[in-house]
């Protein structure tokens, strides 16, 4: 009984669900083969294909927290592949790996600044986060095709192919990245206080400031962080396809992210947050998204299986549906005992 | 301190007195003299009264969408799913003529059908359940984008008969200026919209709305009404936009309108609405899906390519939110 109320119950229960039907479909869905000395498997694509997902979706963990929200990160990762790329097929020698890294490090320096051009309109302009980084979301899909003067740019090195497409130790590299990016993320904010004066200033900004606390230079950081993933990612999406996109990079990414972070039970209004249940939340988008590939349903009607997650996570963490359900399966007991209150207490955090 | 009073008064009853509310609707306007008389002086062949017209037959459904959507701001929220409407509307309507056999007669008011419930729908679930209108239109739009993949996910042609006739005829306004029926519908929206924004109890609800919540509920106004209403209103208008839109491509397609959301949203922004709610104004609207015209048809006289115009909307989007920031300061002491 008390486990159902675990607040990554939910979430947890979506991913196994998930998982397990696969089997129905591909009795194989949970074997794993070493080749070449790679491994391979449904579950490891899985893992690596929903790393650039798990990676923003931290970042967005971050600034949802504050109350806020960042549309701009499937553009922010389309300029990123763009500068990394163009960088890098301007090359002498495009697999030299001070080239590449100089690349990477242009398109990521690039992309944290973008996080800063929201943190400031955000935090020091004032202006309300969805259009502040709805700017950017419109702009920056154009500046990325500005970037590759409207062109597919395609590179061959295999120094940046191993960013999203390569192997390290068996494993795909990109899957150490998302762990590092989100232990990273993990330590530096529950490790210290600022997990907690982040989680204190989306909960209430008001209270936070007359408790002393610089909420401007907060909210700043969680967008440059955001804008730093949202660069990482787009690096590992064109890195995947040796390639860049600036008008399908990234597409509907900021839309997965958020996703991510409400199926992790971090709500949008802001405050308390979960990294462990963006995790879930990620690897549960990228299982609906193989397994529809899987099963043969055509992938664009993903979106339809997302709206329905959606609307379910949502009903589920909202107090009023709750409270509406809670009470029409209980009116027909007769008294309203003890576990009814202790029950409204549980609801709170939510 | 005259201004600042006036400031106050509740927008849609008050009079055509000058007041700070108008300041972002004529920045706009002189925006759009300006770039005309920026295009008719650098480019020849500019201005020409059916160029003007075309900027009318070209954004007609985006124009319609824009209507909508001011009414969802208005209130403080948002509609994320327009453009899926849209492109589900062009769909439905393509697959019922084409592969069923229906009568354009019965179809268009099918697909209008369709529009109101999906609006009505989000607004009750934002309303009831309490969810942010962002998340729930987001679903709203997965949704009807998923239902365009599962009809078809090829576009189809429509050869329907009504349907290529309202398409293809156009109506001289004489000098060998012509128009569209769909520029007709355009209009008669934007009226419509005006007509019960600023004369009828629903009007005066949507800016009560907006410009404060918690008022609006103790003064006894109907939330639940007036919340669903504006959606059902957004989901009409993206509904009509999509079968504006059929007529003017005659084809239906999944990919339809990816990313006119945002589109509608800046040409409201650029139109002067306030995005926390309560105060603009539909005319404005009309005036920001021209600017957003106008910037498309001088990239191409300009010879430019088309993604400086994503990049110059993005950067007027900014201007404009920040024209509002300056004059509407004192009123969101957020921050």
């Amino acid at each position: 009984m008390s486990i159902t109320r675990h607040r990554l119950f939910y979430p947890l229960a979506l991913l196994l669900v998930l998982l397990v039907s696969n089997v129905f479909f591909t009795p194989t869905f949970f074997n794993l083969r070493m080749q070449d000395g790679h491994l391979y498997g449904s579950l490891i694509d899985i893992v690596r294909n929903g790393a650039p997902l798990l990676i923003v979706a931290v970042g967005m963990t971050f600034v949802i927290a504050t109350g806020g929200i960042d549309l701009s990160v499937g553009a922010v990762m389309a300029i990123s592949g763009a500068v990394a790329t163009h960088h890098i097929a301007g090359l002498g020698n495009q697999d030299s790996t001070v080239g590449v890294l100089t690349a990477v490090a242009m398109a990521l320096g690039f992309c944290t600044l973008l996080g800063l051009w929201n943190g400031i309109l955000v935090a020091v302009v004032g202006i309300q986060p969805i259009i502040a980084t709805l700017i950017l979301m419109v702009a920056g899909r154009g500046v990325a095709q500005w970037i590759t003067d409207g062109q597919i740019i395609t590179v061959n090195s295999p120094a940046y192919k191993l960013i999203g497409g390569g192997y390290k130790l068996a494993l795909p590299f990109a899957i150490f990245l998302a762990i590092a990016v989100l232990v990273f993320a993990a330590v530096i904010s529950r490790k210290s206080a600022l997990g907690m004066l982040i989680e204190s200033v989306g909960g209430n900004a008001e209270a936070s400031r007359l408790a002393g606390i610089r909420s401007r230079g907060l909210i700043l950081l969680a967008y440059v962080f955001s804008g730093f993933c949202a660069g990482l990612a787009g690096l590992m999406i064109s890195s995947n396809v040796s390639s860049a996109d600036a008008n399908n990079t990234g597409l509907f990414y900021e839309l997965d992210a958020i996703l991510a972070v409400v199926i992790g039970g971090t709500a949008l209004i802001g405050g308390r947050y979960f990294l462990v249940g963006t995790l879930i939340g990620a690897l549960t988008i990228q299982t609906l998204t193989t397994t529809i590939l899987t099963i043969g349903i055509n992938p664009n009607a993903t979106l339809l299986f997302k709206a329905f997650v959606v609307f379910a996570m949502c009903l589920i963490q909202s107090p009023a549906f709750r409270a509406k359900v809670f009470r029409r399966r209980h009116r027909p007991s007769a008294p309203p005992s003890a576990p009814a209150s202790k029950e409204q207490h549980v609801r709170v955090p939510a | 301190m005259s201004t600042a009073v006036l400031d106050k008064r509740p927008a849609g009853v008050s009079g055509p007195r000058f007041s700070q509310r108008y300041v972002p609707v004529l920045a706009t306007l002189a925006l759009l003299v300006l770039m005309y008389l920026f295009g008719t002086f650098q480019y020849e062949g500019f201005a020409s009264g059916q160029g003007v017209a075309n900027l009318f037959i070209d954004n007609s459904y985006l124009m319609v969408i824009a209507v909508g959507m001011t009414f969802v701001i208005l209130t403080g929220g948002i509609d994320l799913s327009v453009g899926a409407v849209a492109a589900l509307s062009t769909m439905v309507a393509a697959t019922l003529l084409e592969d069923r056999g229906w009568s354009a007669p019965v179809v268009i008011p099918v697909v209008l059908l369709i529009g109101c419930t999906l609006g009505a729908a989000m607004g009750a679930v934002i309303h009831y359940y309490e969810i942010q209108p962002f998340i729930v239109t987001l679903a709203g739009m997965f949704l009807a984008r998923g239902l365009c993949y599962v009809i078809s996910t090829d576009s189809q042609s429509i050869t329907d008969g009504l349907y290529s006739d309202i398409g293809l005829e156009t109506i001289p306004l004489g000098g060998g200026v012509v128009i569209t029926y769909s520029v007709l519908v355009a209009l008669a929206a934007v009226l419509i919209a005006y007509m019960v924004l600023h004369y009828t109890r629903l009007g005066r609800n949507v800016y009560a709305l907006g410009g404060n919540k918690q008022s609006a509920l103790l003064m006894g106004l109907p939330i639940a009404r007036t919340t669903i209403a504006v959606y059902t209103i957004s989901g009409f208008c993206a509904a009509l936009g999509g079968i504006l839109f059929s007529f003017y491509a005659l084809s239906g397609s999944p990919n339809t309108a990816i990313g006119l959301e945002l589109d509608a949203i800046a040409a409201v922004v650029i139109g002067g609405t306030l995005l926390v709610g309560g105060s603009g104004f539909v005319l404005g609207s009309v005036i920001g899906v021209l600017v957003l015209g106008l910037i498309q048809t001088i990239i191409t006289f300009a010879n430019l390519e088309s993604y400086f115009t994503r990049i110059t909307i993005g950067l007027l989007l900014f201007a404009f939110i920040l024209l509002q920031r300056l004059v509407f300061a004192r009123r969101s002491p957020s921050s």
